[in-house]
């Protein structure tokens, strides 16, 4: 099977995973979408009514004014083809088209802070800041646990070596955000450096908001670093490890090249193709992870977004962050296999 | 690739990070017998129920914490009657004594009684102390409500009530000026200076009553302090060593039906897969690889809110995003074992398919499942714990990341409750840390390879 193909097959199942979870979400958020929009219809229509005065001094009974508006209700909804339930066909089509074509419709109760409803401006706003907090700090975690791992594999059943694989098992048990509750409790109680809320509490306009942003993430970024990097320390270190047995290497050593040249250059470069794809991996991976990451914090991204969206059940917010984030969690998946096989000739030539 | 399960099991035992896991299990299997045995269901039950939690004070360190102190913070009491009893004649008096050995250094934030009386007629409560110094005064006294016939009656004496102060004052003279003092600022008090007299006080209540038929029941002594218990308490005043004990049977039910759910049903699909191979093999992997690429967790979320939170809920969402990974792996495992000649031959003898898988696949991959067993359990509790931390955990069956979950509403990590945040996450990440101690060591005897 070529590369190619390999990458197509991929691309299609990616995008099945796609298609497969929107329609999940749309099917278990559907039925209450649709009772919310018969709800938003009726008192939109209500609400024409009594503010058009002619129109009700023309009706003599209450009677025939509820009638009157309940014809309207029906009509509207029939226009908006809501009486049909949402698992039709023609609407389940519609809703998906709609979602693959960016168009989520606007917000129930969310805005965005420059004040606008449309979903899309909401995720564009937030998603920024997820990107930067999560890949600023996968960045450092990755520098930090190769340089680590590095060091630890190079001085195999060292201290170094024992206090990293120590470190990496005891702090992967802990779930970030109780590290991060943790991390709020010493650095905004007990030595007040960093604020406990990470959303800037000036406008976005302000010029300086953006270095008020920058302030706000220095705790969320060193949680995540601090969880992050044992763990992948200790994975390049099992990588590395398996390299340096082989025989190419024995065979650098004897050949008298400089141990740290062998380490840096010769076996990370053949140990780099799990290391980019466990890299890929984990971005995606903290992406997923964000929601709750990003409540604890307070950050002002994609995770607490989904978090307020389903803490109201705002509907469109919910369906257009999960297919954002999952189309993120896709990318990034895939990123991996194409970075995997341009790393290991194997995998393309195969 | 066999193993008898003697080998297994004395490899196991030479490993001591295995024995450092076992060990922490056998601790968290006796804390969940503890829990069933000391704290009643019914306390359990009522963890979300702020009525049943009035007589705890609302935020308190734990009381170890006064070893660390020069200044002995006052414990919260909820006295129990030491003695009690009845004495008929002509008008019948039950007596409640209770007693405590002051030693802090502080006054107590107030002093509740409360309690609940069977009674006819209209008896007489009148609530007295005896102070270490001797000295003793009524508190307060105040009669029943009248009633004809048998009436129960629940009430609580505060000490914030005004007629406690005028009655200490009229009793006992202080020699500091009274007025902005409160009655249990001065019942504890020194004579000469607005400190606190150390020694055994003793409350005693004693009810009067003409009719002879009555019977005083739940009567106790609350003395308001700020350090309470083993695990203090959270600002909805409960009991955090009942939450975390509670906790512990329930993260040991999510963790090991999810991971044996996971595994088992893991393992026979891709067994299964690998087994049959072709077109089974490749529209079961299609399958697999669709759920395994799906982002968990909003997923997870969106189950949650939309179809329910019930802790059985949970684990079979749970499981539905737990099996993917195992099921990879043994379809390898099995494509491996089915070209082996003793698979083969039973296949040539007609043996049926899912006999072959049950009888001569399965059984081979048995070390290795107990291991993804072992190495599942901690995902499994850290997923729940955190779907609870977002409020979405099962409000009837408080587990650690529903305590956790309260303690951020509350804000206590930026108020510094430490008792409220510190021991869930630790007792989380122990309880995760045990099994993968035990997973990695059976993952060590499982593949070979590994061992170095």
């Amino acid at each position: 099977m070529g590369f190619k193909k390999y990458l197509a097959k991929r691309a299609i199942t990616m995008f099945g995973v796609l298609m497969a979870t929107l329609l999940i979400t749309v099917a278990l958020v559907g039925s209450n979408m649709d009772a919310i929009l018969k709800q938003s219809v009726a008192l939109e229509i209500r609400q024409q009514v009594t503010n058009n005065k002619s129109l009700i001094s023309s009706f003599k009974t209450p009677e025939q004014l509820d009638l009157y508006v309940q014809n309207q209700i029906k009509e509207r909804i029939v226009a908006l083809g809501l009486d049909q339930p949402w698992y039709t066909p023609q609407r389940l089509g519609l809703a998906m088209y709609k979602i693959l074509t960016l168009d989520f419709g606007h917000a129930k109760f969310l805005t965005s802070d420059t004040g606008s409803s449309d979903v899309k401006d909401i995720i564009l706003e937030k998603l920024p800041r997820t990107i930067l907090l999560f890949t600023t700090a996968t960045a450092i975690v990755s520098l930090l646990g190769i340089l680590l791992g590095a060091i630890a594999a190079s001085k195999v059943n060292s201290k170094i070596d024992k206090i990293t694989s120590g470190f990496a098992i005891i702090s992967s048990s802990f779930p970030v955000w109780w590290i991060g509750l943790i991390m709020i409790f010493l650095f905004a109680f007990v030595y007040p450096v960093f604020p406990a809320r990470a959303t800037p509490t000036i406008p976005v306009t302000d010029p300086g908001y953006l270095s008020s942003l920058l302030y706000h993430m220095a705790l969320p970024l060193i949680t995540l670093v601090l969880i992050g990097f044992g763990s992948w320390a200790y994975l390049v270190r099992n990588f590395l490890v398996g390299v340096l047995q082989e025989d190419f290497i024995m065979a650098k050593r004897t050949a008298g090249i400089d141990e740290k040249k062998i380490l840096y250059r010769h076996a990370l470069k053949n140990a780099a193709p799990p290391i980019v794809t466990v890299l890929a991996l984990s971005l995606s991976g903290s992406l997923g992870g964000a929601i709750i990451t990003e409540a604890v914090f307070d950050w002002p991204g994609m995770g607490r977004l989904y978090y307020e969206a389903i803490s109201v059940l705002d509907l469109p917010v919910i369906i257009g962050a999960t297919y954002v984030l999952t189309a993120f969690f896709l990318v990034s998946i895939f990123l991996a296999d194409v970075l995997y096989g341009y790393f290991d000739p194997r995998v393309r030539r195969q | 690739m066999s193993f008898s399960p003697k080998e297994i099991w004395k490899e196991f035992a030479s490993s001591n990070i295995a024995l450092v896991g076992i060990g922490i299990i056998a601790v968290l299997l006796c804390m969940s017998i503890a829990a069933f045995v000391t704290i009643p269901a019914e306390t359990f039950r009522e963890w979300n129920d702020p009525s049943s939690w009035l007589a705890y004070p609302k935020s308190a360190l734990p009381a170890w914490i006064n070893y660390f102190l020069p200044e002995k913070i006052p414990e919260h009491l909820i006295l129990k009657p030491q003695e009690s009893h009845q004495e008929s004649g002509g008008v019948s008096v039950v007596t409640d004594v209770f007693v405590t050995d002051y030693q802090y250094d502080s006054f107590p934030s107030d002093f509740i009684y409360q309690y609940k009386a069977e009674y006819q007629g209209s008896p007489l409560v009148q609530l007295s102390v005896t102070r270490p110094d001797g000295l003793s005064s009524v508190l307060m006294s105040t009669s029943l409500p009248q009633s004809t016939s048998n009436t129960t009656f629940e009430a609580m004496l505060f000490s914030t009530d005004d007629s406690m102060k005028k009655n200490i004052q009229n009793k006992i003279k202080f020699l500091f000026p009274v007025d902005f003092v409160p009655s249990q600022d001065l019942v504890f008090s020194d004579l000469d200076q607005n400190k606190v007299l150390k020694g055994v006080y003793v409350f005693k209540v004693t009810v009067y009553d003409v009719s002879g038929n009555l019977t005083l029941d739940q009567s106790k002594f609350i003395l308001g302090g700020k350090v309470y218990g083993f695990m203090g308490t959270d600002e909805l005043r409960r009991d955090l060593a009942v939450g975390i004990l509670w906790g512990t049977p329930l993260a040991l039910f999510i963790g090991i039906t999810v991971s044996i759910g996971s595994v088992v049903f893991g393992l026979v699909y891709g067994v299964f897969a690998g087994f049959k191979g072709r077109a089974t093999d490749e529209v079961m992997m299609r399958f697999n690889d669709i759920i395994y690429a799906m982002p968990a967790l909003p997923l997870l979320i969106i189950l949650a809110v939309t179809i329910g939170n019930s802790i059985f809920l949970i684990v079979g969402f749970l499981v539905v995003f737990g099996w993917v990974g195992i099921a990879k792996v043994s379809r390898s495992m099995a494509m491996q074992i089915k070209t082996l000649q003793y698979v083969e031959a039973s296949k040539l003898m007609g043996q049926k398919d899912f006999k072959i898988i049950f009888k001569h696949i399965l059984p081979q991959l048995l070390p290795y499942a107990f291991a993804s067993i072992a190495i599942s359990v901690p995902a499994a509790i850290t997923t729940e714990a955190g779907l609870s931390f977002l409020g979405l955990g099962d409000p009837a069956f408080p587990t650690w990341g529903q305590i956790l979950h309260d303690a951020s509403v509350y804000g206590a990590a930026e108020r510094g409750l430490w008792w409220w945040i510190l021991p869930p996450g630790i007792m989380i990440a122990i309880t995760g840390l045990a099994f993968v101690f035990i997973g990695h060591a059976m993952d060590t005897i499982v593949n070979p390879t590994l061992r170095r």
